[in-house]
C-alpha cells in the first residue's frame, strides 16, 4: 500500500514542480516547453508503474512499462519484422500509390471547372464515410500478403488527398491569375509557378492527415486476414492469448512510427511552404 | 440549384458507370465457370486454362456471359443494383427486431457510436476548458494532446475489448469506450482553439466589467468557441462510428455492422459486406449531416452565420 501513497505523493510533487515552472519567469523559453510536457509524461508513465505494482494489478489487464520496455527489447527481431510488413509495405507503398493517384487525379479534375465542382462535394463526403470498412473486400480481392493492406490504404488516403489537392488548386485569387496573364504565361507556366505553388499548403495538409490514415489502414486491414506477421496481426493474436505486454509493445511501436513518419512529412512541408505564413514562426 | 446539383450528379453517374464497367471482368472467371458447367461454349475452356488469363481478353472472347456477370450469388464484386435491392430487403421488408435486419445492427452500432460519441465529447469539452485556465495543464497535456492524433489509436481497439471484458465489462460500453477515445482528441483540439478565439479586446472589456473567470467562460469563450466546436464535432462523430465499427470486429460480435462485415468476409457474402458498408455510409452521412444542421440552426439563433 505505500507504494500507491509513495505514487500520489510523486504525482502531486511533480504536478506542482510543472506547475512552478509553467508560472514562473521562465516559462516562455525552449527548454521549459519542452522540459514540461516530458515531465509529464514521465510522472504518468511512473504513476502507472507503480499503481500497477502496488495494487497488483494482474498482467492480463494492464502491465506496467517496465514490462513492456522488456518485451520489447526482447522481440526486437519479431517487431522489426512486423515494422517492416506493415509499415514499409503495407502502409508506405499504399500512402506513395494513394497520394499520387490523387494527386495526378486532382491535375486532370482541375482541368474542368465542371468536374471540380461536382467532385468537391462528392469527395468530401466520401472522405467523411467509414472507409476502413472496404478492408474485408480488399482483402478477398488482393489476398492476404501486403498488397491487400496497401489497397485499403490507396482507398483510404484517395479522397482526403484529391479532396485537399482541388481545393488547393483552386486557391489562387483573381487577381494572382490576371497578373500571369498580363505576363503572357503559358497555362502550363501559370500552373507550375502560381497555383501549384498555391496548393502545396492544403496538399501538405492531405499528406499530413493521410499518414495517420495509411497506418490505421493498414493495422486494420491485417484483422481481417494476414500471413503470421504484421503488427495488425500479432495484436490480434496476442489480445487472444492474453499476452498484454506484447500488444502495448506493438502500440509502441506503432506510436513511435505513426509519430516519424507524420514528422518527416511535417519536415518537407517546412522546406517546400517555407513562405506560409504558418511556416514562419512566431 | 442546377448550377451546383447538374455537376454532383454527372460525378455520382461517372462513379455508378465505373462500378457497372468493372463488374464484368471482375465476376467473368466465375461467370464462365458457371456457364461452362451449364453447358455453353467458352473459349478458352476450362477453368484452369483461363485462371491466369487477362480478365479483359476473356470479356471480348466470351461477350454471351456479361449479363450472367451482374446476377451472380456470391460476386466478387456484386452489382449496383444487387447491392440496393440487398439493402432494400434487409431494411424495408425485414422486421427491424429481426436479426437479419441490417437497421437493427445498424441500431447496435449507432447506439454505441452515440454513447462514446457524448462521453469523448463531454470529455474533451471538460479538458479544453482546463487547459485554457491552467497554464501548467496547457504545457503539460497540449503537446500530448497534439502528438495523439499522429498515432494509429484504432490499433488498441481489441486490446480495450477483450480487457474489459476480463473485468466483466460487455455489450455496449466497451465499444463506446473506443468511440469515445476517437472522438476526444478532435474536439480537446478544436476546443482549445475556439475557447481562445476570442480576441485581447474582448477579453478585457469583461475585465472591465469586473466579471469573474466562469463569466468570461460562460458568457464569452463558450459562445465564440462554437464554431470550432461543431467542426470538430463532425470530424468526431464520423471518427466514432468508426470505432464502434472497429470494435465490434475482434471479439467476433454477432450484432452489428461490423460484425456483419466480419461474418460477410467469413462466409464470402459479398452483397452482404457491400450492404453492410452502405449502411454504415448512410448511417456516417446522416450523423455528420444532422451534425451540420444542429451547427446551422444554432449558428443563426446566435446570429454568428
Amino acid at each position: 500500500m505505500s507504494i500507491v501513497f509513495f505514487s500520489i505523493v510523486v504525482w502531486i510533487a511533480a504536478w506542482a514542480l510543472n506547475v512552478k515552472l509553467a508560472n514562473g519567469t521562465a516559462s516562455g523559453t525552449r527548454l521549459v516547453k519542452v522540459i514540461v510536457p516530458t515531465l509529464f509524461g514521465l510522472t504518468l508513465l511512473l504513476v502507472w508503474e507503480m499503481l500497477v505494482r502496488g495494487l497488483n494489478v494482474p498482467l492480463v489487464i494492464l502491465p506496467p512499462p517496465s514490462l513492456v520496455i522488456d518485451t520489447m527489447a526482447d522481440n526486437l527481431a519479431i517487431l522489426w519484422k512486423d515494422f517492416v510488413q506493415t509499415f514499409l509495405k503495407g502502409a508506405l507503398r499504399g500512402y506513395l500509390i494513394g497520394c499520387s493517384a490523387a494527386i495526378l487525379t486532382a491535375f486532370l479534375v482541375d482541368r474542368f471547372d465542371f468536374l471540380s465542382r461536382g467532385l468537391l462535394p462528392v469527395g468530401n463526403f466520401i472522405a467523411a464515410l467509414p472507409i476502413i470498412g472496404t478492408a474485408p473486400i480488399l482483402v478477398m480481392w488482393f489476398g492476404f500478403d501486403w498488397q491487400s493492406k496497401a489497397a485499403v490504404v490507396v482507398v483510404m488516403v484517395f479522397f482526403p488527398m484529391l479532396v485537399n489537392t482541388v481545393a488547393g488548386l483552386r486557391e489562387t485569387t483573381a487577381m494572382q491569375r490576371d497578373l500571369m496573364h498580363t505576363y503572357a504565361a503559358r497555362p502550363a507556366q501559370s500552373f507550375l509557378k502560381l497555383r501549384l505553388p498555391a496548393a502545396m499548403p492544403f496538399m501538405f495538409n492531405g499528406l499530413k492527415i493521410s499518414t495517420t490514415l495509411a497506418l490505421i489502414g493498414a493495422i486494420v486491414a491485417e484483422f481481417f486476414g494476414s500471413p503470421v506477421v504484421g503488427m495488425g496481426f500479432r495484436i490480434s493474436a496476442s489480445v487472444g492469448q492474453l499476452a498484454l505486454d506484447m500488444v502495448w509493445a506493438e502500440i509502441v511501436v506503432a506510436a513511435l512510427a505513426g509519430s516519424a513518419f507524420y514528422g518527416v512529412v511535417a519536415i518537407i512541408e517546412k522546406g517546400v511552404t517555407f513562405w506560409h505564413p504558418s511556416q514562419r514562426g512566431s | 440549384m442546377t448550377q451546383k446539383l447538374l455537376p454532383i450528379l454527372t460525378v455520382i453517374l461517372a462513379l455508378l458507370a465505373a462500378w457497372y464497367v468493372a463488374v464484368v471482368p471482375m465476376n467473368i472467371k466465375s461467370a464462365l465457370t458457371t456457364a461452362e458447367r451449364a453447358g455453353a461454349d467458352v473459349v478458352p475452356a476450362g477453368a484452369k486454362e483461363r485462371r491466369d488469363l487477362s480478365t479483359i481478353g476473356l470479356v471480348a472472347k466470351n461477350s454471351f456471359a456479361i449479363p450472367a456477370t451482374f446476377s451472380q450469388d456470391r460476386p466478387r464484386l456484386p452489382a449496383p443494383h444487387q447491392v440496393a435491392s440487398e439493402l432494400w430487403k434487409t431494411t424495408v421488408e425485414k422486421k427491424i427486431t429481426s436479426k437479419r435486419s441490417l437497421v437493427f445492427h445498424a441500431w447496435i452500432t449507432l447506439s454505441a457510436t452515440l454513447l462514446g460519441f457524448a462521453i469523448g465529447t463531454g470529455m474533451g469539452i471538460l479538458l479544453a476548458v482546463g487547459i485554457v485556465h491552467s497554464r501548467a495543464m496547457d504545457m503539460s497535456v497540449m503537446p500530448w494532446a497534439i502528438a495523439s492524433q499522429t498515432i494509429p489509436i484504432l490499433a488498441i481497439a481489441p486490446m480495450i475489448i477483450v480487457v474489459l471484458n476480463s473485468v466483466g465489462i460487455q455489450g455496449l460500453l466497451p465499444k463506446a469506450f473506443i468511440s469515445a477515445y476517437l472522438s476526444f482528441f478532435p474536439v480537446v483540439v478544436g476546443m482549445v482553439k475556439g475557447l481562445r478565439s476570442p480576441d485581447r479586446m474582448q477579453l478585457d472589456l469583461l475585465k472591465t466589467y469586473n466579471s469573474s473567470a466562469l463569466q468570461s467562460l460562460l458568457k464569452l469563450r463558450l459562445p465564440a468557441s462554437l464554431p470550432y466546436l461543431f467542426a470538430s464535432l463532425k470530424i468526431g462523430i464520423a471518427a466514432s462510428l468508426v470505432g464502434a465499427i472497429v470494435g465490434e470486429l475482434p471479439t467476433g460480435a454477432v450484432r452489428g455492422l461490423g460484425a456483419r462485415l466480419l461474418a460477410g468476409s467469413y462466409y464470402g457474402q459479398t452483397v452482404q459486406i457491400w450492404s453492410a458498408l452502405f449502411m454504415a455510409a448512410i448511417v456516417a452521412a446522416s450523423l455528420v449531416a444532422l451534425v451540420g444542421l444542429i451547427q446551422r440552426l444554432t449558428l443563426k439563433k446566435m446570429g454568428m452565420s
